[in-house]
């Protein structure tokens, strides 16, 4: 069987990979289940305009020999807020404990990586890991569980507040070519806990190219706090396959705010299920696409009971001759009355060769619901433009003015203030430097 | 040090203004007065350039320059300044970072640096007292959800950083309560100087009681029908336009 990823699998589980025990089988199965899926194509529904059949002609495999030595310095560009912010460095997908800042953390607080979880048996790692975003999500689920290996873990328990934000950063050295990395991140925020987790992706080397495959399975407890961010920034030639799950219990609150600005082809799921009453679930989202990237946004949220909030606003801006996939699933169930959900998409195109596909798709089976949903695609208004200009300010710097306000906006929903700024610095310096 | 003759201009192949001449004198503050539709408005937004406009004839000199010849961020650097009639709300920009942004644009014209960030905020501390505002309103986004009254206050500030030349204020006035009215007003003949010129865009006689112009002009159909002294507008007031214009019509 010459499946895509089968030799790298197999070189996998011979060398250690298949470790622990009871971890192996996971693996086993995880891996017959993608074999069995294989790579998607266009023809399924869920891939429709995101080709990813690229990913089978070339054999990304995970890195084995131990990647060189980092110097702090060159992780300095991706690091942001304060020194003492809780941070774990993976570089080409393995946690690097010397670039890690690990300091005292409130009582009960598990932090740390997954590699080390499973080395010394750690019971949430057994209990949790695979368990929400198991092999049947999508074909890429599978293959990240396949090669499961290392990750974030972080749990919160019931009633501590994380003062501090914590960043798990994933580096790509593109030291190896076609090297690929499945982290997979564990999340568990308990009963009335509240904390911040900021996942982002990076490359030493902009052109290089690699496969990150990446899961993140987040468990909110009841009245818990999370505000969730996601800062995508690949090399322009890799691919990147990511996947969140958020399950949510009752009266919790999940705030996720995804950039997406890197990768040749990128795309993220994020699905959110409401596992009970008076659920609050606020996504936002950015994606800036230029050159011939392709990045991919699919959200899925879960009105499984009633009295539950979501609010949803993806905005894209497009240049060059990029493309965007938005897709948005809500599905109500026919107990989840008083549901109010609204969901918003809109993309900027900055020139005639970008585009968008988008659609929303919301499955509704209550009567006694609030779900709104709007698209729009188009180009920079011209009142706007005209009065910036008209206070003397040039066309050009005008449109770039503009089109930092429309990312901005969402920008601003960013409750932690230092990540925000940071954001806003990664989209702001993004949009000036074609300038 | 505006001078404009035989002006023609329209929207769409609609000419709206059909020969316009008007000469304003630094120092000056005219008012162009006229019922709705009769071309006002067009006249303000065609002095600030707005690209839907079309000019198919005549001209305009600004300080010895050809007007038309100038793209509107030329234009506003050479000093002429537009208060819109409607505001527009530019959500995702503070009010901050957009003044400051023109305000370095137009010394950037005029061969300076650009100003320090901190010195910018004692400039607008300054200049908000003329408008009576406190500075958190810098912190919100451009007339983002403002009310009518605070974008109009909004213009009179912006106007107030960047001292222009020429004002243009296209109805400023409507929409205003009597304390907005006031406020916008004072705002305005603090920024009069005698190199400063301004002309009122406006409907209604009420905001020339507060601003006193050395004109008045009567437009309507797209030409100006009558000019005069200042009591030209209170006799608007007391007779409506329809003594002007039905004037004219019946001469026509």
């Amino acid at each position: 069987m010459s499946a895509p990823f089968a030799e790298a699998f197999a070189t996998f589980a011979a060398n250690g990979g298949g470790k622990p025990d009871w971890l192996a089988p996971v693996r086993q199965r995880a891996f017959a289940r993608f074999a069995e899926v294989g790579i998607p194509t266009t023809r399924d529904e869920e891939w429709r305009f995101t080709p990813v059949a690229p990913l089978s002609e070339h054999s990304f495999a995970p890195v084995s020999a131990a990647a060189r030595p980092l110097a702090a310095a060159e992780l300095t560009p991706f690091i942001f807020g304060h020194a003492e912010w809780p941070m774990l460095v993976f570089v080409d997908g393995r946690y690097r404990a010397e670039l890690s800042v690990r300091p005292d953390l409130a009582a009960g607080v598990t932090l740390g990586s997954v590699a080390d979880a499973v080395a010394r048996d750690h019971p949430l790692v057994r209990e949790h890991l695979g368990r929400y975003a198991g092999p049947e999500a999508t074909p890429f689920t599978a293959l990240n569980l396949a090669f499961v290996r290392d990750g974030a873990l972080l749990h919160v328990p019931a009633g501590v507040t994380l003062q501090q934000p914590v960043h798990a950063l994933f580096v790509a050295t593109g030291d190896t070519t076609d090297a690929a990395a499945h982290p997979r991140n564990l999340i568990l925020v308990d009963a009335g806990a509240r904390a911040s987790f900021i996942e982002s992706y990076v490359a030493l080397a902009p052109e290089a190219r690699y496969l990150t495959n990446t899961v993140t399975e987040m468990v909110l407890g009841p009245q818990a706090w999370m505000e969730h961010s996601r800062i995508q920034r690949e090399s322009e030639s890799a691919f990147h396959m990511g996947f969140t799950q958020v399950d949510q219990a009752r009266d919790s609150h999940y705030r996720s705010f995804t950039l997406a600005m890197g990768g040749a082809i990128a795309r993220h799921n994020l699905h959110v299920q409401m596992n009970d009453s008076n659920v609050e679930s606020l996504l936002y989202g950015l994606y800036l696409g230029r050159g011939t990237q392709l990045v991919d946004n699919h959200t899925a949220i879960f009105h499984d009971h009633p009295h539950c909030h979501s609010w949803e606003v993806y905005k894209g801006i497009l240049d060059d001759r990029s493309r965007a996939v938005f897709n948005g699933k809500v599905f109500v169930k026919p107990e989840a009355q008083k549901t109010d959900a609204k969901q918003t998409n809109r993309t900027l195109l900055l020139s005639d060769g970008a585009r968008v596909d988008t659609k929303p798709q919301l499955e509704i089976f209550a009567d006694d619901v609030k779900c709104t949903h709007g698209a729009t695609v188009g180009q920079l208004d011209e009142l706007p433009l005209f009065y910036a200009r008209s206070r003397g300010i040039p066309l050009d710097a005008a449109r770039t003015l503009l089109t930092w306000a429309f990312a901005a906006e969402v920008i601003d929903e960013v409750v932690v203030a230092p990540v925000r700024e940071e954001l806003g610095r990664l989209v702001h310096s993004r949009l000036t430097e074609g300038a | 040090m505006l001078e404009i003759k035989e002006l023609r201009a329209g929207v769409e192949g609609t000419e709206i203004l059909k020969g316009i001449d008007l000469t304003v004198r630094p120092g000056e503050v005219h008012a162009v007065m006229g019922p709705n539709g009769s071309g006002k408005s067009t006249l303000a937004q065609v002095l600030a350039g707005h690209p839907a406009y079309e000019v198919t004839g005549g001209s305009i000199s600004f300080l010895g320059e050809d007007l038309l010849e100038m793209e509107p961020e030329e234009r506003a650097r050479a000093g002429i300044f537009l208060a819109f009639q409607y505001p527009v709300e530019i959500p995702g920009v503070t009010n901050a970072y957009f003044l400051r942004a023109a305000y370095n644009e137009l010394r950037k014209a005029r061969g300076e640096e650009e100003i320090d960030p901190i010195d910018f905020i004692d400039l607008l501390e300054e200049k908000l007292k003329i408008v009576k505002w406190e500075p958190e309103i810098m912190q919100r986004a451009v007339n983002s959800g403002f009310s009518g009254g605070e974008k109009k206050r909004n213009e009179i500030l912006q106007m107030a950083v960047l001292e222009p030349k020429l004002a243009v204020l296209d109805e400023t006035d409507s929409g205003l309560d009597i304390d907005a009215l006031r406020i916008v007003a004072d705002g305005v003949n603090a920024l009069r100087r005698e190199d400063r010129s301004v002309i009122l865009v406006t409907h209604y006689q009420r905001l020339l009681n507060y601003i006193v112009p050395d004109q008045v002009h009567v437009l309507a159909g797209g030409r100006i029908v009558r000019s005069g002294g200042k009591e030209l507008a209170h006799e608007l007031e007391a007779r409506g336009y329809e003594w002007i214009t039905g004037a004219v019509e019946a001469v026509a």
